[in-house]
């Protein structure tokens, strides 16, 4: 279970959001909710431990994350505003680097991840050559992979068509379905099987 | 149902990958080593051809050269990593950072150190350097040139999130170099000098187990702080 207790954002001297308290539960899914500026991907880089809050703590299995960060981290896949893809290396060299740094599910493809996010015809394809919706499917191909229980996505579905968008969102279902959690962003509207998304709003 | 990868493979895989990377940059490559080349090839034209002075001031200039070389390479250490967010993933891992650090000097080092050393015997060469003391300049740049990508590291991943932070590199960094500067020179005069060059050779390899050892630890600290 992740838990944010008061978490305070100060950037450049202006206060993004104060007082941020939640609780996200295994096979829970949460929104981040705000507009631009708002502080939403400075929000998810403190859960994730990149950068330190104000003030407040986040709390993984009740322990501060500081405190318990590998068993943290090997129970976090983060899909930031910057992909983390290598322009340079395909998209396959990239979902195998990938699986070198995280746990990953036993049944791991990545050929089959790269198909499930349909880009069966670009495996060989350098990044530099997607664009940008395929650059995005290929970092989300890391979550089909991952071994990870909490996801932490930055606006998964921007830059995705449709199609794309139905298939993260049984993907999302499905890893909900497994007791997984999930945080994202989105400026797009998310369905995720009926289930209720409950917001964390910040103003 | 987890499969961890281990420490061995993610060294590896992050070997692979900065190798593949450099290769598929091969132009880029290039680059610190023509720095070299070109620096040492003005100092004959600056202060005249007379071989004795050359051989004089062959060290100095050498070692001048190969630290500003390495200076100038740095910025291909982690910036690429540090704007596309792989940087993030890597110290989201669950591997040690300090390793994979380790790992990326090691590989930056050599695509951009190694060749310095491979054109070295040449430059020394138009310096009127005598085989016998390119041996000893050689060694010298052999434990000098990775002890100055290691503190050069620590100086790049505290400047990574800083835009245009060249000249700030610079001043971080190239006083960390003086010790390495003066040994490494002080070496190949000794050679030159006939005199005895073990005590020096000893300093260089204490100055280059101490950054091997603490360098990672500084950087991966430092990139955390930078990515903050």
């Amino acid at each position: 279970m992740l838990e944010a207790v008061g978490l305070e954002c100060v950037r450049g001297g202006r206060l993004l959001f104060s007082d941020i308290h939640f609780a996200l539960a295994p096979g829970e899914i949460r929104q981040i909710h705000g507009p631009n500026g708002a502080g939403k991907t400075s929000l998810l880089r403190i859960l994730c431990g990149l950068s330190l809050p104000e003030a407040g703590q986040v709390l993984w299995q009740g322990q501060p994350i500081a405190k318990t960060r590998a068993s943290y981290q090997a129970n976090l896949a983060y899909v930031g505003h910057a992909l983390g893809l290598k322009l340079d290396l395909t998209a396959r060299e990239n979902l195998a680097f990938a699986l070198s740094l995280h746990p990953s599910r036993l049944d791991a493809d990545p050929n089959e991840a790269l198909v499930r996010v349909g880009l069966a015809n670009a495996t060989h394809l350098l990044c530099r050559h997607l664009s940008a919706g395929q650059r995005r499917r290929v970092a989300i191909a890391r979550l089909y992979l991952t071994a990870a229980k909490l996801w932490i996505l930055d606006e998964p579905l921007s830059a995705i068509d449709a199609e794309g968008v139905a298939e993260i969102e049984r993907l999302l279902r499905n890893h909900l379905d497994e007791n997984g959690m999930v945080l994202l962003t989105s400026h797009q509207p998310i369905a995720v099987g009926g289930r209720a998304i409950e917001g964390v709003s910040l103003q | 149902m987890m499969g961890n990868p281990s420490l061995f493979v993610a060294l590896g895989a992050v070997l692979k990958r900065d190798l593949r990377l450099a290769i598929r940059h091969r132009a880029e490559l290039a680059n610190p080593v023509l720095f070299y080349v070109i620096v040492i090839s003005l100092f004959p034209f600056g202060v005249g051809s007379d071989p004795v002075q050359l051989k004089a001031i062959a060290p100095g200039i050498i070692w001048v050269a190969a630290l500003l070389a390495t200076l100038l390479a740095l910025e291909g250490l982690f910036r690429s990593d540090f704007e596309d967010g792989s940087l993030e993933q890597l110290l989201l891992g669950v591997q040690p950072v300090a390793v994979l650090v380790l790992g990326k000097v090691f590989v930056h080092w050599c695509t951009t150190g190694v060749p310095l050393l491979v054109i070295t015997p040449v430059l020394a060469l138009l310096l009127n350097m005598d085989t016998a003391t390119q041996a000893t300049l050689l060694l010298a740049l052999l434990i000098g040139t990775p002890t100055l990508s290691l503190i050069g590291a620590i100086g790049m991943a505290l400047t990574v999130g800083i835009k245009r932070s060249g000249v700030l590199l610079t001043l971080l960094v190239l006083p960390l170099y003086v010790s390495v500067l003066i040994f490494g020179a002080g070496v190949v005069l000794a050679a030159q000098a006939g005199l005895p060059t073990a005590g020096w050779f000893y300093a260089l390899a204490a100055m280059f187990m101490l950054a091997l050892v603490l360098a990672p630890v500084a950087a991966s600290a430092a990139l955390r702080v930078s990515l903050n």
